[in-house]
């Protein structure tokens, strides 16, 4: 266990009550989770949104397993864990991104603002304005980039003159720091540009629908590391005006950008906590095999 | 021997060659320790052989059989008594299909001049050595090769390289053979053609305005000139085709779009197959539920508000032929409408997008190129159907943009022009082959106009 990741142990180098923490089994796998039970800090004071005791399932799988978790205002969380371990299917329920699936059903409480999320006369097209999403893979559509910024807003109608909807692509592009490379090429098709500003669009599209929440799938995943700094600058910029949930495979960026990191593992939620404890003082032994990279 | 017996005689040859070179390459492996000291497997060395049996022998009995005829023909005509030479080609055919019928016993030698009788039997004692040659050498050359790629498994020889190479050349001649087909069928019309607008100016043909390609028999016959105009058949063919599109691309768009985006997983798989069925009904079959239920329908449909309907009318047609081209939208813009990724479905709901906006601003946009692919695909299916015209249109090459007359289209003309006993150097034949070559012209750009389209949209997504 004193093997930790190397890249991580700048963090990690305040760590002094390693004695503490049980020794983890020799098969962290073989470690019984106690279902609903999530150490460390899983709820805030005034949270954005409220989870308690959700569980989806797909078919007879189930994905979550009754997981209970506040996310705060203008916070960055991050949500990490091995693969499969649900942390795309949870982010995934906050926008209700999971509706298109027809044999997922979602349980439990989630409330946005203290409103039901999945109450059944919630209009979704009002809640994922409210919530924006930012994919795995850059997804710009076929078109002009600036068609893409401005796609939103006009199925919205959040602009009533081209002079506004000039302004608010304006604005989401040097939000998303794309402002200075795109602006003489706003009619250049989006998908002839490289992959991390085609990310970066998907962020500015995401912003200029003047979101509340923007939840990110492993944004960075399929771009190179230039590109990755860029993305998490702009996380950290936008953590002001923005309550970021951003689920990732990479601890170091877990590390860098997020206040509080929640870890999943098998569809449980086992510990949330702000983020420089996680790394320096996990205190679950799934949470400390996992960021010392035993399995994962 | 007969050539169709020689045929299977030479593959039955070339098992046997396969069956064994193949024993003899394991016996040449075993002693130095199995197949692995082989340089191919012992089945490259098999069908090597049996390639060396066949290949050889099949092509020298193709030449053969392509040219014994003329050979023969040409030395018995050559016995035949100076004086009685034929003067021209035709006399020639006929004298000999004289002897070749006195030959087969189908005429009583006594009934014929002596030298032809004599031809006669000098043609069939040609004949019977003309086949034994044959069979004797085909065999022979079968024999020698398959015994030559025997004698040549060794360990040492790299069947495996002889047999890819021969394989490559194989299915480059099947491949040759198709664009040979086509292009040996555009230059068979297009020479007719020629012969056609020797006797009708171009000019009349593409612009005239009348079509009645009724010619005089005879010189002295008193009867129309005959008008090769071939405005009214297009007129007839667009407006047939139009119809037709009318109906069934937004039928079929659609109902791609409903199965793509909105039908549950059952649906689809029941709804998919049965629209399918719709392409698999012969044209025959939609020709006369057109003749006997659409169009009387359609005259009684436009009685009823006033209006005269021909019996037979364009409208029938289109509408019918209209719902025969549904699945070739319908299927192929579904195909292209999946193709979509579904992250760009994502990320349009994730921007609170409805799954109509979806659709409207992202899917169908994306899709677009592929989606005109398959209409240009159907319009050219449009443009080539026959039998729903015949029987639903009419014949009458009306120049008409009124879809309740009757009118008449390009390959129905054809059709009609070439059934029965014709002779081929008429106008009125040969204005078919015209008409032929126009339509393959118009489907043909068509076509590429459609494969130009979908490679662009495939760049897309690469």
């Amino acid at each position: 266990m004193n093997t930790m990741n190397p890249s991580i142990s700048a963090k990690a180098d305040r760590r002094d009550q390693g004695a503490e923490i049980p020794v983890p089994q020799d098969k962290p796998e073989d470690t019984v989770i106690e279902e609903g039970k999530t150490v460390g800090k899983p709820f805030v004071n005034d949270p954005k949104f409220k989870l308690r005791n959700v569980n989806v399932s797909y078919g007879s799988d189930r994905a979550i397993k009754n997981i209970s978790i506040d996310i705060g205002k203008h916070e960055v969380i991050s949500f990490i864990g091995p693969s499969g371990c649900g942390k795309s299917t949870f982010l995934r329920c906050l926008n209700r991104m999971n509706d298109s699936i027809q044999i997922c059903r979602v349980e439990g409480q989630l409330m946005l603002d203290d409103e039901d999320i999945y109450h059944s006369k919630r209009d979704v097209v009002e809640l994922r304005a409210r919530v924006g999403m930012v994919f795995q893979k850059p997804n710009p559509f076929p078109k002009s980039i600036y068609d893409n910024v401005a796609y939103g807003p006009r199925i919205h109608g959040l602009a009533n003159r081209k002079s506004d909807l000039d302004e608010i692509v304006e604005n989401s592009l040097r939000k998303a720091g794309l402002w200075e490379e795109a602006k003489d090429r706003l009619d250049a098709i989006a998908t002839g540009m490289s992959g991390g500003q085609q990310q970066r669009l998907c962020i500015a599209r995401a912003i200029a629908v003047s979101p509340e929440v923007i939840l990110m799938d492993e944004p960075c995943s399929a771009l190179d590391p230039i590109a990755t700094a860029r993305i998490e600058e702009l996380i950290a910029d936008m953590s002001k005006s923005y309550t970021i949930v951003i689920v990732t495979h990479s601890m170091q960026q877990a590390a860098r950008v997020s206040d509080r990191t929640a870890y999943f593992h098998l569809g449980h939620l086992v510990e949330v906590n702000e983020t420089n404890k996680i790394f320096t003082s996990p205190q679950h032994e799934l949470t400390e095999s996992y960021i010392t990279g035993r399995f994962g | 021997m007969q050539t169709a017996n020689l045929l299977p005689l030479v593959l039955v040859l070339a098992v046997v060659a396969y069956g064994l070179a193949y024993m003899r390459s394991r016996a040449v492996a075993a002693p130095l320790g199995g197949i692995r000291n082989l340089k191919a497997l012992p089945f490259y060395y098999a069908a090597r052989a049996a390639l060396w049996c066949a290949i050889p022998a099949l092509i020298v009995l193709a030449t053969w059989a392509g040219f014994e005829g003329k050979i023969i023909q040409g030395i018995v005509i050559a016995t035949l008594p100076p004086d009685t030479w034929p003067e021209s080609p035709g006399q020639a055919s006929l004298i000999l299909s004289q002897i070749s019928n006195v030959a087969a016993g189908k005429l009583n030698p006594e009934f014929v001049p002596e030298h032809i009788a004599g031809a006669a039997s000098v043609l069939e004692a040609m004949e019977s050595r003309s086949e034994n040659f044959k069979a004797t050498l085909v065999l022979l050359i079968a024999v020698l090769g398959g015994t030559f790629a025997w004698t040549r498994v060794a360990p040492h020889i790299n069947a495996r390289k002889n047999v890819e190479t021969t394989l490559r050349r194989i299915f480059f001649v099947c491949a040759a053979l198709a664009v040979l087909t086509t292009a040996g069928i555009v230059f068979s019309v297009f020479f007719e053609t020629v012969r056609f607008f020797n006797r009708v100016p171009i000019t009349e043909f593409l612009f005239g305005t009348s079509w009645s390609p009724q010619t005089a028999l005879r010189a002295d016959q008193v009867g129309s000139d005959g008008a090769f105009g071939v405005i009214p058949l297009f007129t007839g063919t667009l407006l047939i085709s139009a119809i037709a599109l009318l109906v069934a691309v937004p039928i079929g768009l659609l109902s791609a779009i409903y199965l793509s985006e909105y039908a549950s997983k059952r649906m689809r798989s029941t709804i998919k197959p049965v629209l399918e069925m719709l392409a698999g009904i012969p044209t025959v079959v939609y020709g006369f539920f057109a003749a006997l239920t659409v169009a009387p329908f359609i005259r009684d449909l436009a009685g009823l508000v006033g209006m005269e309907a021909s019996s037979q009318s364009a409208l029938a047609a289109g509408l019918v032929m209209g719902i025969m081209i549904v699945p070739f939208v319908s299927s192929l813009s579904d195909d292209v409408i999946n193709a979509v990724p579904q992250t760009m479905r994502d990320g349009s709901l994730a921007l609170g997008a409805t799954q109509s906006e979806t659709m409207k601003k992202v899917i169908f946009p994306a899709a677009l190129p592929g989606i005109i692919g398959g209409i240009l695909l159907a319009a050219s299916r449009a443009i080539g159907e026959t039998m729903i015209v015949v029987m639903a249109a009419g014949l009458a090459a009306n120049l008409t943009a009124n879809p309740l007359e009757s009118v008449t289209t390009v390959t129905v003309q054809i059709a009609t022009l070439l059934v029965g006993d014709q002779e081929f150097d008429s106008a009125k034949t040969l204005s078919a082959f015209a008409l032929g070559m126009l339509l393959f012209i118009v489907t043909l750009l068509l076509n590429v106009v459609a494969l130009k389209i979908v490679r662009k949209y495939r760049e897309q997504y690469d």
